[in-house]
């Protein structure tokens, strides 16, 4: 089983790695879904450097609160790619039993606790976890990812004015991929960055190249010292863009070609792999193996979730009360 | 009469369209509904027609506050638990500020949300909670089952002066189904009779009418005649369809998705009992979900929903 310890402080082709797992293993979702294999999911292609950068710099007593868009979040925290693509497909293998499907996969063993599929859900749960932080000395920091569309619910505003009278440790990770399912981000607000709404309730924000690995992880790192020395909220907002569609399968009709285009270019992956290996960091003969490293993990994944038992009807009224 | 072939998804949008044209005071706004449909929008216009930001609590507001004062809007709050989000809204404002302004006020609206088992996604896209609007006064609630339904009853929902919730049950939306040409309003507050019987009433709503058809045609096998009553509107409730058929049957058996506890079964069950007590030949039988969150994985999403067979029994138990 992977440990969150060695996780932190990853190098940069561990990063590299990590973000290859995540978009293999949602582009093979997507496939598996397509074939009909699963249910349907959200895909965080293109987004995978805001998972790996901030999430290279929290450490184990550290805690993650995510959304409907988590797979990135959770193999970059090193969760079991078996496991989670087990949950995807609602067998009783994955992570929740089978219970959450893709929408809302918790991982309490390595700090990915009480995941909502409610827009906004995660956003109101924060600041208790950070009480919690708080409160019991646990020194670690709650950290909630959520999109640029969950800033638009109320919720968003309450959570960060209450964390920030409260003084209370929680980084907020805005993942403004400039989409809010098929309603482009520009379509509900007047502002380019979520951070000038973070600012505007005293805390302490950032904005960050969403889509470069090594400045999402300095902000984060940035973010996080400052929020261990202050006990103090801070916003930082990965600037970056969802490159497939809402929930699989999306022809994208919608999108914009041209901008559609011009992120693509902005591929964090392929931006990162040319930098290693004109830095001579990796020859291309490790990044081959790296990639086949990676498909082979994938497919196993993928295997598992399809060979796995679907949970027995007893499940169907089990653990709803403590 | 004309009918064609048309998903329960079309109706609603065929429905509101031909409101869109009959009146210029009925708009439409939600999470992507200019997207979604954009037909609308070439037709009505982005006045119309209109994205809003990712906010239920701002669209029922302001649906609820626009209502008072001269418009129509529809929203669509997508799947009925982000209703939550909107509670405040549509529970505290337009479902009680008519009366508490002594009638100043009126809320003619239309709040859609979609529910129930089919997709697979768990219990945070997937509750039926239908029964906490019939529980709160001064909204009226209806659930159809049948694309002609749907389009009727969202074009009497939009005309009615009342906030009208209107649950879709996710897994009728894609199948398509019969519906007439033409102005064609099922009224709010009668029930359908989908199959006459004689033996027992099987009384029910949304995508368990269907799985009561079903059982109506195993209990016919054995010789039990079971009729089939479709709610479709949950509040107000047509008593007196309910009684008239359980006064001739005898018996009954309601049937939903949501959980059984509190939910639009007990109310039923209970008005058959004070009101038909002495015809009765059987206790009422409630055969409903779990009082569990329906889980994603599918064959516990389906396992939630009474099925064909679990009804039969229930009524061949009580016919026995
Ligand atoms: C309260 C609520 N409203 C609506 C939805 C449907 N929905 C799911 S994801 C989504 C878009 C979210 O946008 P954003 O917060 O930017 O996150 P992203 O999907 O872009 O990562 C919507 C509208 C929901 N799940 N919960
Ligand atoms: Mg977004």
């Amino acid at each position: 089983m992977t440990t969150v310890e060695s996780i932190v402080d990853r190098s940069v082709t561990q990063k590299l790695e990590t973000m290859l797992l995540i978009r293999t293993f949602e582009e093979k979702s997507a496939e598996l879904k397509a074939a009909g294999h699963s249910p349907s999911m959200c895909t965080s292609v293109g987004q995978e450097a805001s998972a790996v950068g901030v999430i290279s710099a929290l450490d184990e007593r550290d805690l993650i609160l995510t959304n409907h868009r988590s797979a990135g979040h959770l193999l970059a925290r090193g969760a079991d790619p078996n496991r989670v693509m087990a949950e995807i497909h609602g067998k009783a293998t994955g992570y929740c039993g089978g219970k959450s499907g893709s929408l809302h996969i918790s991982v309490k063993e390595i700090g990915v606790i009480l995941t909502s599929t409610i827009v906004g859900g995660e956003l109101s749960l924060a600041t208790g976890v950070g009480l919690s932080l708080q409160m019991l000395e646990m020194q670690g920091i709650a950290t909630v990812f959520f999109g640029d569309g969950a800033a638009t619910e109320g919720i968003f505003h309450e959570s960060v004015n209450l964390a920030a009278v409260w003084d209370l440790p929680v980084l907020y990770v805005c993942e403004n991929n400039q989409w809010q399912a098929y309603v482009h981000r520009k379509e509900t607000m007047r502002i380019d960055h979520i951070s000038e709404w973070g600012a505007r309730y005293g805390i302490r924000t950032a904005t960050v190249d969403g889509n470069d690995v090594e400045a999402v992880a300095a902000a984060a790192r940035d973010a996080v010292a400052y929020i261990r020395e202050t006990g103090k909220p801070f916003l930082l907002e990965t600037y970056t863009y969802r490159l497939r569609g809402h929930m699989e399968p999306d022809d994208q009709a919608y999108v914009d070609k041209e901008e559609l285009s011009r992120w693509r270019s902005k591929d964090p992956i392929t931006a990162l792999e040319r930098k290693l290996v004109t830095d001579g960091v990796l020859t291309a003969t490790e990044l081959a193996a790296m990639k086949e490293t990676v498909r082979k993990k994938v497919e196993a994944a993928a295997q598992f979730a399809i060979t796995s038992p679907y949970p027995t009807l007893d499940q169907l009224t089990a653990g709803v009360y403590a | 009469m004309t009918t064609n072939m048309i998903t329960p998804d079309q109706a609603m949008v065929d429905g509101l369209a031909e409101e869109m044209r009959r009146d210029p005071r009925v708009i439409t706004f939600g999470e992507g509904t200019a997207t979604k449909h954009y037909e609308l929008v070439e037709e009505f216009g982005r006045k119309r027609v209109r994205n809003t930001p990712l906010a239920e609590g701002i669209i029922a507001g302001t649906a609820a506050g626009a209502a008072a004062t001269g418009l129509r809007p529809v929203v669509d709050l997508l799947f009925a638990p982000f209703l939550t989000f909107a509670m405040e809204e549509l529970v505290n404002s337009a479902g009680k500020l008519r009366f508490i302004s002594g009638g100043q006020f009126s809320f003619p609206m239309v709040a859609i949300a979609r529910t129930g088992a089919g997709w697979a996604v768990g219990g945070q896209h997937n509750h039926n909670i239908e029964s906490w609007f019939v529980h709160s006064p001064g909204i009226k609630v209806v659930m159809p089952s049948t694309a002609a339904d749907f389009k009727g009853l969202m074009k009497s929902a939009i005309r009615d002066e009342n906030p009208v919730m209107f649950f879709a049950d996710i897994g009728l939306l894609h199948t398509p189904g019969e519906v007439p040409e033409g102005d064609n309003v099922v009224p709010i507050g009668k029930a359908a009779l989908r199959r006459e019987g004689s033996d027992v009433s099987l009384i029910s709503y949304g995508k368990t009418v269907g799985k009561c058809l079903e059982a109506a045609n195993l209990l016919l096998a054995e010789g039990i005649s079971a009729e089939v009553i479709d709610l479709r509107s949950l509040k107000p409730l047509d008593e007196a369809g309910v009684l008239s058929s359980v006064l001739k049957t005898g018996r009954a058996v309601v049937v939903h998705e949501a959980s059984g506890i509190c939910g639009v079964g007990a109310e039923v069950a209970a008005i058959i009992a004070e009101k038909a007590f002495s015809q009765l030949k059987a206790p009422v039988v409630r055969i409903t979900g779990p009082d569990a969150p329906p889980a994603a994985s599918y064959p516990l999403e389906q396992a939630f929903v009474p099925q064909p067979d679990r009804i039969a029994a229930a009524a061949r138990r009580i016919c026995a």
